[in-house]
């Protein structure tokens, strides 16, 4: 299938836990040119703010490393269909040395903080498409793919 | 925020706004301050005040859970709706959910 980008922005914001709710608004803030639902909107809202949350509690532990932020609307070209929002989550942590089992819900690296260890699940949940690219010591990419019933148009 | 309802058997603790990771750490402060003081037989967690969750919301839940345990108190969980019901669900505490609907 191939997607023309219809608007995008890229944000870089360091890893500091008061911008979890910061990045959640802001890609929702983006999404809302979409006239989403209030369900949809919300959907976005978690899986960015577990994307985030991710990089600061994890990939960034020990230091405030920066963490790249970027929204894209894609449209299908091939016919007349809902467009479609892509969410880039980049870091240059510490990397996930097992990618499969970080997802595994209910697992989590970090019991001290009261981690549910649900984030990866919540994101799989609430998009369309989760794709985690992880490299020990490099960091981490997480790409989400959200369908966009809109209404308007 | 949390506004804490204490009769001494049962604890409704109210939280206003949002529960991400950031905010978390103070709401549990504010609820175990209560918890420990009082050991209540029965925490409510009423989520009507709540603007966004994530799934620091469900570390706070199973937290709790566990402090209460310690002395053999229980808790429930309130009008969760929107997220926080949808969360809640996902985690597969739907059963600790009471109350009479979405209210």
């Amino acid at each position: 299938m191939k997607y023309t980008t219809k608007n995008h922005f890229k944000m870089m914001i360091p890893a500091r836990s008061q911008n979890e709710a910061f990045a959640r608004s802001a890609v929702s803030a983006f999404a809302a040119q979409l006239d989403p639902t209030v369900e949809e909107l919300g959907d976005i809202k978690a899986a960015v703010s577990e994307a985030v949350t991710n990089c600061i509690v994890h990939a960034y532990a020990d230091n405030i490393g920066m963490i790249e932020l970027v929204a894209r609307i894609l449209q299908d070209d091939s016919h007349d269909s809902a467009p479609t929002l892509y969410i880039r989550v980049k870091d240059k942590g510490c990397g996930i040395a097992d990618i499969e089992r970080a997802k595994t819900p209910l697992f989590t690296t970090c019991a001290e903080g009261e981690r549910a260890g649900l984030g990866f699940a919540v994101m799989e949940s609430f998009t369309d498409r989760l794709q985690v690219r992880s490299k020990a010591g490099a960091g981490t990419t997480v790409t989400m793919y959200k369908r966009l019933e809109t209404r308007s148009e | 925020m949390v506004e804490i309802v204490n009769s001494g058997e049962q604890v409704t603790a109210g939280i206003v706004g949002d529960i991400d990771h950031h905010t978390a750490s103070g709401i549990r402060t504010e609820i175990d301050a209560v918890l420990e003081n009082t050991t209540p037989q029965l925490l409510i967690l009423d989520f009507g005040g709540v603007k966004f969750m994530d799934s620091s919301g469900i570390g706070l839940i199973l937290g709790r859970q566990r402090v209460l345990q310690s002395f053999g108190g229980r808790l429930f969980i309130k009008n969760a709706t929107g997220h926080a019901e949808k969360i809640v669900k996902l985690a597969g505490l739907s059963g600790l959910m009471i109350g009479g609907g979405k209210g």
